[in-house]
């Protein structure tokens, strides 16, 4: 006769709520695991995704998931020509926030290297890749734009060509995917007035100095919308596929010679960005997720000893009576592990259910899964041993 | 031809049970003989406070004497406070319990009550439960086997507590004032209940008593004041 099964049945409101109590906590020690995993797959998501053996970024800098990074666009052109590499593709990613519908909303704006790069590695959910050299994007499904909404950025308006899902940046926020000259010319937007008091900017310091006087004609360029630039445009950094069997490690040595920039592998990359910006949210996280498992063990030690001194009449007779110590010890754990496994399985569809409406991706694995059920399950055993301890010392005379 | 000496179900040889030390030592059972053999029903008379549950706890294993010894069937099974069995073990084989107040355990039905006490003896679920339907039958409270002990009135409560007791047909039943929440009627009934499992199992029965009505039922009786018995 199971008698956990009984003593439950007998007071199943009571159990049930405690058990609704303790799948709560458990869904927030859940959620915790999840808001973590969803922090590093945002942050190594588009490392992965664009799918680079090598980064080159601004010399002695950490690349652009770390630190700004800044390298003329013409050294994709250098990189074309070093033995090994397959292709190289410009890299630009920033963010900006706009207001949409009276709420501020926060883009990252990813610049594709087109035309070799059309976002064919973006999982499109709905429209196309891009098509044209400018003026088309393909939005996370996040931002809340449609299919054929057309977008103003800067001086210009963008169409949704396509949406793509679960694309964020490291802060969580949605990518925009753009060609790279339109990442750059909405990073560089000036408003109207800006322009002409930097046209009016550049007249006066071209008079004052002596370039000004020996080229009169200078002065008449400045008031011109461009004047033609010396210096290509500027990108985050370059990344760098290896022809199939090349050695990558040879081909980063090569360009790691170079002394404008640095080179690092996509999993120095990475390693960059879980060591970096991610660390501290994560320790706090895992800090936070293990104070929670402890005020779990506490409540859960509670409400059994709580329930154990509910039944010391009834333990007391059993004893007197002649049942074994096992017998009261399976009542006692029993009954702590059928209230974390209810428990779990409350924490896991509640959990299921919730999550999606959290701002950030919350990420459930099945290890994460099953790493929390030897949690609970050590929770249980735990929590168990004050409601045991307490049984075993009742004495059989109690009864009397 | 010899009359041949009927067996003991129990037997104490002067058992004494102390409280405290010094000032505060209370003697409350002092230096006690008795025996009661197999198939014979025993009163155990008295004023409150003069050692009759101290002396049934001590001998029904709950409770350790201070001196003495206890020996049930054959077995020497306490000597002095030192138990000379494995007590639990000894308590559900051997011994069965009915005390003033039921003390079911709530949250089992009547029947599961019973079953309990077989199950945990190590008798398969299904015999048990058949069994214990057999006592519910022969104490006439089947229809209430399903019921919790909340929903029973103190006498059905009462026969059920007696079920459990007798259910794993011990060699020693011991009784504290059994009848004390049972009408006259239901009183006897449970009284002539404990005789016929004395007679037809053989069993040692000792009933605490104040209930004079039922004296008859008794082979014999014995009397405490003070902690000592007067036979």
């Amino acid at each position: 006769m199971n008698l956990a099964i009984r003593d439950i049945r007998h007071s199943l409101p009571r159990f049930l709520f405690t058990a609704v109590g303790i799948g709560m906590l458990l869904m927030i020690v859940m959620g915790m695991s999840g808001i973590y995993r969803g922090l590093i797959e945002d942050a190594l998501l588009l490392v992965d995704k664009i799918g680079a053996d090598l980064w080159i970024v601004q010399h002695n800098t950490r690349g652009p998931f770390a630190e700004i990074s800044r390298i003329p666009m013409k050294v994709e052109d250098r990189l074309r020509a070093v033995p090994g590499v397959k292709n190289a593709r410009a890299f630009v990613s920033h963010t900006i926030q706009r207001e949409r519908m009276g709420k501020p909303l926060r883009i990252v704006v990813q610049g594709l290297s087109w035309p070799e790069d059309r976002g064919e590695w973006i999982p499109i959910t709905n429209g196309r890749f891009l098509s044209a050299a400018h003026f088309e994007m393909i939005a996370d499904q996040s931002l809340g734009f449609s299919l054929g909404e057309k977008i103003p950025l800067g001086k210009n308006t963008y169409t949704v060509v396509g949406l793509t899902r679960n694309m964020v940046g490291q802060g969580g926020d949605g990518i925009a995917f753009f060609t790279v000259r339109d990442a750059v010319a909405i990073q560089f937007d000036n408003s109207g007035e800006a322009v002409r008091l930097e046209r009016d900017a550049r007249r006066s310091r071209a008079v004052q100095q002596d370039i000004g006087n020996i080229h009169p004609e200078l002065l008449n360029r400045a008031a011109l919308p461009d004047i033609p630039a010396l210096a290509g445009p500027m990108v985050s950094a370059v990344v760098v596929q290896t022809e199939p069997g090349a050695d990558t490690d040879k081909v980063a040595e090569t360009i790691s010679g170079w002394k404008d920039v640095s080179v690092h592998t996509a999993d120095n990359q990475r390693n960059l960005l879980l060591e970096g910006s991610v660390d501290k949210a994560r320790r706090q996280i895992g800090l936070f997720r293990a104070l929670l498992v402890i005020i779990s063990a506490i409540i859960m030690s509670l409400i059994l000893y709580t329930l154990t001194l509910d039944k010391i009449h009834a333990i007391a007779m059993l004893k007197l009576i002649g049942a074994r110590n096992s017998v009261i010890l399976g009542l006692i754990l029993q009954q702590a592990m059928i209230l974390g496994g209810l428990g779990y399985i409350l924490a896991f569809y509640s959990g299921k259910w919730i999550f999606p409406f959290f701002p950030r991706r919350v990420i459930i694995t099945g290890d994460d899964l099953i790493g929390l059920a030897f949690i609970v399950l050590a929770i249980s055993l735990v929590s168990s041993l004050l409601g045991i301890r307490k049984a075993m010392s009742v004495q059989p005379n109690e009864v009397l | 031809m010899s009359e041949k000496t009927p067996e003991a179900a129990i037997e104490a040889s002067n058992i004494s049970k102390i409280y405290g030390s010094g000032n505060t030592e209370v003697k409350a059972m002092v230096d006690v003989s008795f025996t009661i053999s197999k198939g014979e029903v025993v009163g155990l008379l008295g004023p409150s406070g003069s050692g009759k549950s101290t002396l049934l706890t001590a001998i029904g294993l709950i409770n350790p004497p201070t001196s003495g010894q206890i020996r049930i069937g054959r077995e020497l099974v306490m000597d002095g406070p030192a138990a000379k069995v494995d007590v639990r073990k000894f308590r559900r084989e051997h011994i069965g319990y009915v005390f003033q107040k039921a003390n079911l355990i709530p949250f089992l039905t009547a029947l599961e009550n019973v079953q309990i006490a077989l199950e945990i003896n190590d008798v398969p679920h299904k015999e048990a439960r058949e069994r214990a339907i057999a006592l519910f039958e022969y104490l006439g409270i089947e229809e209430r086997k399903d019921n919790l002990p909340h929903m029973l009135s103190g006498g059905q409560q009462q026969r059920v507590a007696v079920a459990r007791a007798l259910a794993n047909k011990p060699g020693l039943l011991l009784a504290d004032e059994p009848t004390a929440a049972l009408d006259s009627f239901r009183g006897r009934q449970v009284m002539e209940l404990f005789q016929k499992v004395a007679h037809e199992q053989g069993a040692g029965v000792l009933v605490v008593t104040h209930d004079h009505r039922s004296l008859d039922v008794f082979d014999r009786t014995f009397e405490m004041e003070d902690g000592k018995l007067k036979k």
